[in-house]
């Protein structure tokens, strides 16, 4: 067992965790934070997403006692069901999902990913290298490729981060 | 009310609320989108213990021992399971009994053999691979259903035949005789198979990820041995099922064992890999095609042979040629099934048995027959819709399949089709256009609801039925505010629980027709017993708003309540007009791709369905249904294959990084036209299953594309780049 400081959506948790405790274990089990979803636990699926330090990782791939002292937020820290963020609000209005397992995942991916093109990363279809990439459908289908959904409600995904983005 | 006869009242369309059919919100989206939707682990069971299943490493043969003692004494390990009440696959799609139980016979390579409890999942799991096992292999395993020494079954109700096929292939002015093959198929559901069983003396509560509640407290309480008055089971919310939730699971019954034992609760999910080898498959298929067709390109003759898999002792066998039935006519006719009997995962229901696979090698042979008689392959497909079931004497009921074509056909810009392949290149693409026909049977089951108009106005909905992202929350709820004139906002849904009157359940694309029928029938009830107070009949009477209008006056709801509640249940049965019209549901799929040149890789353009599926309920989560089933399509055609090891039958792609389901960039934006209509046949609110239509036929509509913008005529699922690459220049 090992103790550590997790900042989970602007509070400190000290946690005292097997050191085999992956990052989303301890959210969920440890912290009943239950939004972030286990969908593989092998970095497959993209379920598990959570920002640490403001970038989207697979929780489910890193071990909690690495995270001593980061600032993590998961979708519980994005908005709550009567204080839905944007983002949220858009999956609602443009059925982005439809069993919802996958969503907070999803939109915790779309969240930090209009800020990597803000910040210009470029991605394998961006037309340039430099310069801010262009919302366009497949710049975000690219970028969100690494969250499944089995559902399959990639189109209204794209949508409802294309209103989001616009409106940014 | 039994389904008997056409329901011709049409009574939604007299109802002035205005919500059927309208593009609402999901009444649960804001607690999906905020993480707060319950789904089966993350109920706050106390002091739960946990389970991890050990799989059995061979295929067949017998365990012998288990040191049970070595990972007792792992610290924090609390139990080794291995009863024989453990399943050894899940129980079918309705089978309402418990399935193959036994944990010492070994039938397929990841079966579950026992579980290891601890007091955490890391303990568990660290447990599970420790556990040591001794057992005798069976080395005759069988794994090939095409091999020459495979065990195989020809159900005598599984043929059929109708005329002298092989006659009209002899007279026939055009043929196609073609082998197609599809490889198996996992459902993938997001969410992995989980349930926490708790007991509270004899009674237990399972919390778990299940469609179809009903059926799956009787197959629990069979497997355990136990009355089904002894279980409660609850599922909320279920992340994805898409048929590998069907039938009650390993996971149950190995918590509910566990619990018992423990005494305290027992929380067994599934790991990725476990779902793939030990929930559900859909079977590999070999499908021997013969079509014959006069001077004109119309069928005089159709056979349609197929070839699945599955376990020994399984009922279930991939139902191939469902649609082939009655989709074209043909006079003569032969549609045969024959399942071998393999040592491989469990087959059974994954999105749209049959038609998934069978309406897909159809309209491939279509597109083939279309070539080979120098005809338009939509203008062969309108050529050779029947009058009526071209098998029984029986109309079809609502059936928009000649507009969804043509509608279909224009809205795509069909008529830009080169009709030679190859013929359109965009630099190091080649481009090409394919369509298919769509079709799924319609079935109605029984589903039962309770409906309470509360002194208040507002309104209470109860039933078993479950939500598995298909939207019942929202149909169900829309349908009794509908009926009793109260807004979305004043309609509490209650589903996911077997303390409530028995539902349908989701599966079969019959959800919603069914558990929306058993609202509707309560409210109707409902509505009869405000008719009394307000003396007048029930087409004289108007609910909008928490106002009854009758005779131009207009009285408020809760007053004429006047502190009382009403209740009622509605029942709603399959009857005679599952018997004497053919229901089913109908389409068309067209879709554009590019084949790069060089490498064979193949990408989905622009794709368009256009469905007909009775009355829809909510045109926003009906057209997410078929982009669902659109873009497993895609899935199926490009890249999702289930791949075994020759020798012993484990699954080599058992996780999500290795069986491809498709990727958000792997879709291009879809277009999805859905043709309203009403059929009185298939339920009292006129509504069909739109669940599984989307992806029958999908797939086809990629690969006629791939056909036409390469040359390669890809009759192997999927259509990988090694299968493109020798047509290729």
């Amino acid at each position: 067992m090992q103790t550590l400081n997790l900042q989970v959506n602007g509070e400190t948790h000290e946690l005292s965790v097997d050191v085999r405790t992956t990052l989303l274990d301890a959210l969920r089990q440890h912290l009943h934070l239950n939004g972030t979803k286990k969908g593989c636990d092998h970095g497959q699926c993209g379920a598990c997403t959570v920002l640490v330090n403001g970038k989207r990782i697979n929780s489910c791939l890193t071990l909690a006692v690495m995270h001593d002292g980061d600032e993590i937020t998961t979708i519980e820290g994005l908005g709550g069901s009567d204080t839905l963020s944007p983002m949220q609000k858009a999956f609602v209005k443009h059925d982005g999902f439809q069993c919802g397992y996958c969503t907070p995942g999803q939109i915790c991916s779309a969240t930090a990913m209009l800020d990597e093109i803000k910040e210009g990363w470029p991605s394998y279809v961006s037309v340039s290298l430099v310069g801010e990439p262009e919302l366009t459908s497949d710049e975000i289908a690219e970028r969100m490729s690494g969250n499944l959904c089995r559902c399959s409600a990639y189109p209204n995904i794209v949508d409802a981060i294309i209103e989001v983005g616009d409106k940014s | 009310m039994s389904m008997d006869e056409p329901d011709t009242r049409r009574r939604l369309d007299d109802m002035a609320q205005g919500l059927i059919g309208k593009p609402l919100d999901r009444t649960e989206g804001h607690l999906k989108v905020s993480g707060t939707a319950t789904y089966a682990h993350e109920w706050a069971v106390a002091d739960q213990a946990y389970g991890v299943l050990v799989r059995a490493p061979f295929a067949k043969g017998k365990i012998l021992s288990i040191d049970k003692a070595a990972v007792l004494a792992m610290d924090g390990v609390l139990a080794v399971i291995d009863d024989d009440r453990l399943l050894r696959n899940p129980a079918q799609g309705t089978a309402n009994e418990a399935p193959v139980q036994g944990a010492k016979d070994v039938v397929y390579l990841g079966q579950p053999i026992a579980l290891v409890v601890a007091e955490s999942f890391e303990g568990a799991r660290h447990g599970a691979q420790s556990l040591s096992i001794e057992y005798d292999a069976d080395e005759s395993v069988a794994i090939d259903p095409e091999a020459s020494d495979a065990q195989t079954e020809k159900p005598d109700e599984k043929q059929f035949s109708q005329g002298d096929v092989d006659q009209a292939m002899q007279e026939a002015a055009f043929t196609v005789d073609q082998v197609y093959r599809t490889p198996g198929h996992n459902s993938a559901a997001m969410e992995p198979h989980c349930a926490i069983a708790q007991w509270e003396e004899n009674q237990l509560t399972l919390y778990g990820s299940y469609q179809m509640l009903k059926y799956n407290r009787n197959e629990l309480a069979d497997s355990l041995g136990i009355d089904a008055e002894q279980v409660r089971i609850i599922s909320r919310y279920v992340g994805g099922g898409f048929g590998s939730k069907l039938g009650i699971a390993p996971e149950a019954v190995a918590a509910a064992i566990a619990a018992k034992e423990l005494q305290r609760a027992v929380c067994v999910t599934l790991s990725r890999q476990q779902v793939f080898e030990a929930v559900m498959r859909r079977s590999e298929t070999r499908q021997h095609f013969q079509l014959a067709a006069d001077k004109d390109g119309v069928l005089t003759g159709l056979s349609h042979v197929s070839l699945v898999s599955n376990l020994p002792d399984e009922t279930f066998a991939e139902p191939v040629g469902q649609a082939t039935h009655f989709i074209y006519g043909g006079e003569n006719r032969r549609i045969g099934l024959e399942v071998a009997r393999l040592n491989k995962t469990c087959a059974g229901s994954v999105r749209a048995p049959g038609e998934a696979v069978g309406v897909t090698a159809l309209e491939n042979a279509m597109d083939e027959l279309a070539e080979a008689a120098g005809i338009d392959p939509l203008e062969l497909r309108l050529l050779n819709i029947p009058e009526k079931d071209p098998e029984q004497d029986v109309s079809f009921s609502s059936r928009k399949f000649r507009q969804a074509l043509k509608q279909g056909a224009e809205a795509f810009g069909w008529e830009k089709r080169q009709p030679v392949p190859g013929q359109v290149r965009e630099g190091e693409w080649l481009i090409g256009m394919g369509m298919a026909s769509a079709a799924r049977v319609n079935v109605l089951m029984q589903s039962e609801a309770k409906v309470t108009l509360s002194a208040d106005g507002s309104v209470i909905v109860e039933t078993d039925m479950t939500d598995i992202g298909t939207g019942s929350y929202t149909i169900l709820t829309q349908i009794a505010g509908e009926m009793l004139g109260v807004p979305m906002n004043r309609v509490e849904t209650r589903l996911g629980d077997t303390d409530l009157p028995s539902a349908s359940g989701s599966g079969g694309s019959w959800g919603a027709s069914s558990s929306g029928s058993s609202v509707f029938l309560a409210c109707e009830d409902l509505r009869e017993q405000l008719c009394r107070k307000l003396d007048c009949q029930s087409a004289d009477l108007t609910l909008k708003d928490g106002q009854a209008i009758v005779r131009n006056r207009s009285h408020d709801l809760v007053e004429l309540l006047g502190g009382e509640s009403l209740q009622a249940v509605g029942i709603i049965e399959p009857g005679e007009t599952s018997e004497n019209v053919r229901q089913a549901t109908f389409g068309a799929h067209f879709a554009e791709v590019a084949v790069n040149a060089t490498t064979g890789e193949t990408r989905v353009q622009r794709m368009l369905g256009v469905f007909s599926a009775g009355r829809i309920l909510n045109e926003k989560t009906a057209r997410s249904q078929c982009y669902g089933g659109m873009i497993f399509g895609i899935g199926m055609a490009l890249t999702e294959e289930l791949l075994h090891d020759p020798r012993d039958g484990h699954i080599v792609n058992r996780d999500l990084g290795e069986y491809h389901v498709p990727v958000n960039l792997d879709v291009p934006q879809l277009d999805v036209i859905l043709l309203d209509e009403r059929d009185d046949h298939a339920s009292p609110i006129q509504a069909k299953g739109i669940g599984e239509l989307g992806i029958c036929g999908a797939a086809a509509a990629v690969v006629n594309a791939i056909y036409n913008a390469s040359g390669a005529r890809v009759r192997e699922y999927p259509a990988t780049l090694d299968k493109i690459l020798p047509y290729l220049d």
